[in-house]
């Protein structure tokens, strides 16, 4: 075998065996804190997998969201269980060792556990083995009819105009996920210690850039990996930032403008779709003309939904729209 | 090899030397304020040779501005976190390991 | 070239391997995000490999985006996570 190929193989090796055993001590830690930084290194080793697997549009999102915007919301997340527990975190229990009488009782039951998986691993071996080696699916189809689509690079093709309508269900999804995550519990007054002038220097060198780099992201995506999810991820980061040295939005933008930003990438999805529609076409589909122009409009709109919708997750509670500031 | 080239591979050597270094010293060093150290050497001289390295043989102006503008990100945001985790790890008590 | 690249892509992770053992050990929540910056870091420095290596421009903005990122989990841990537990480890 080629050098190269032997060691791209030895890395493909590596990665795979390491990124097994982190998921398998992220899920097996009882320090929850742990697991939180476990799962974090995995979802760097993930973005890896998605280089070496030559997806870079998904290694973006996986980058932005899996590594990043994940783990600091778990970390937000495990930091309010431990206040509201008043809990310490353990940091020495690394070999938790149970009762006796208790394993004993749930031994009959991880046997049957175990063969169940061992089956399901055999079952999903067996199918991953017994497909084509090579089996171009549908990206056939998707070259043919690249020209008409509006954009030049096939992800984006796909994710915005030929399976668009799932696109549009995805943005409702995460629109609901923070409608959830809102009805939870409305905004305390949370007083945030300040920034020191580090952190001050740092997020005001960080939070444009992120922007900036949001910015490219989207209008790379036509022609070049990048796209609305990816750099709606990175707005969402700026957004974090910003949220973490203490800043808040005022009271003016927390009430009709925040959220007529959340609901303006679903929004004017819809409002495509139905202006489509009323023009005699069928939903999302776009007159070859437009379609570039079509796609940067709703990918615009659906870049600054999803950067404010993550941002609006991470802070947690819903806003206050000024009477209890 | 071109110069450029047995440049690249001393660059790149001397970078993975340093990233050898940083992990080294982040499992052996005796405490968080040494680890820091350690790690941010990594950080700002490792990644910059293999900057550096991959710079040189970049296929275009732009590119290599890229690269730089990574490192230049990596430098700030390394020595930020660094400086935020020995000041937080400071307030809440963790003693420097002394000899 | 592409040797070069490639042998020190799996160098460098095989380095992130063996830093996974300061994030299992701790003991304190600092070393294991510390740990996870220097990951973060180090992948930095392989995708910009693999980017040389296959030539795939485009993998560069990945490498950028996940130095971003790195930077705000990290904030996200020293301003949010860090609980003041009263933490008096002195050495390892």
């Amino acid at each position: 075998m080629e050098t190269v190929t032997l060691l791209q193989s030895a890395f493909d090796l590596v990665l795979g065996v390491a990124l097994l055993w982190l998921v398998w001590q992220a899920l097996a830690s009882p320090d929850l804190f742990r697991a939180i930084v476990l799962f974090i290194a995995s979802g760097l080793l993930m973005a890896l997998v998605w280089v070496r697997l030559d997806a870079p549009d998904i290694a973006l999102a996986e980058a932005a969201i899996g590594a990043g915007l994940t783990g600091a919301l778990l970390l937000v997340a495990l930091a309010r269980l431990e206040s509201g527990n008043e809990t310490k975190i353990s940091h020495k229990n690394d070999n938790e060792v149970e009762a006796p009488g208790v394993a004993e009782k749930r031994v009959p039951f991880r046997w049957l556990l175990v063969t169940l998986l061992l089956f399901l691993a055999v079952g999903l071996g067996y199918a991953v083995l017994s497909l084509p080696a090579q089996s171009p699916g549908l990206s056939d189809y998707v070259t043919q009819n690249i020209k008409i689509s509006g954009v030049s690079n096939p992800v984006t093709a796909v994710l915005l105009n030929f399976r668009g309508y799932d696109t549009l269900l995805e943005m409702a999804v995460l629109l609901l996920a923070l409608l959830g995550v809102w009805s939870l519990s409305a905004a305390t007054e949370q007083r945030e210690a300040s920034p020191g002038p580090v952190l001050d220097m740092l997020s005001r060198l960080l939070v444009p850039l992120l922007i900036l780099v949001a910015g490219y992201l989207l209008w790379a995506g036509a022609h070049a990996p990048g796209g609305a999810f990816q750099a709606g991820a990175v707005l969402g980061a700026a957004g974090v930032l910003l949220l973490l040295t203490g800043w808040r939005p005022g009271a003016s933008f927390s009430g009709l403008p925040l959220r007529i930003t959340l609901v303006m990438g679903l929004g004017v999805f819809i409002a495509v779709g139905i202006v489509l529609m009323l023009t005699g076409r069928r939903l999302l589909e776009y007159p070859a003309s437009f379609a570039g122009m079509l796609i940067l409009l709703i990918e615009a709109a659906a870049t600054l939904s999803i950067g404010i919708t993550l941002a609006a997750l991470f802070l947690g509670s819903r806003p206050g729209t000024g009477a209890n500031r | 090899m071109s110069l450029t080239e047995i440049l690249t591979f001393i660059l790149l050597t001397a970078g993975a030397l340093f990233f050898l270094a940083g992990t080294v010293g982040l499992l052996r060093f005796p405490d968080v304020y040494t680890r820091l150290h350690a790690l941010t050497k990594a950080d700002n001289v490792g990644l910059g040779l293999v900057v550096a390295g991959l710079a040189l043989q970049a296929e275009s102006w732009a590119a290599a501005g890229k690269l730089l503008l990574i490192w230049v990100l990596v430098l700030l945001a390394g020595a930020s976190v660094a400086h935020l985790v020995a000041v937080a790890a400071r307030q809440r008590g963790i003693k420097a390991w002394k000899q | 070239m592409e040797i070069l690249y490639s042998a020190m892509a799996l160098f460098l992770l095989l380095t992130l391997v063996a830093g996974l053992w300061r994030v299992l050990r701790g003991p304190t929540a600092a070393d294991r995000m510390l740990a996870a910056q220097l990951f973060g870091t180090t992948a930095v420095a392989c995708v910009l490999l693999l980017a040389q290596a296959i030539d795939s421009p485009p993998l560069r903005d990945v490498a950028l985006v996940l130095a971003l990122l790195a930077a705000v989990t990290a904030v996200a841990f020293v301003r949010r996570a860090w609980l003041p537990v009263d933490q008096n480890h002195v050495a390892d």
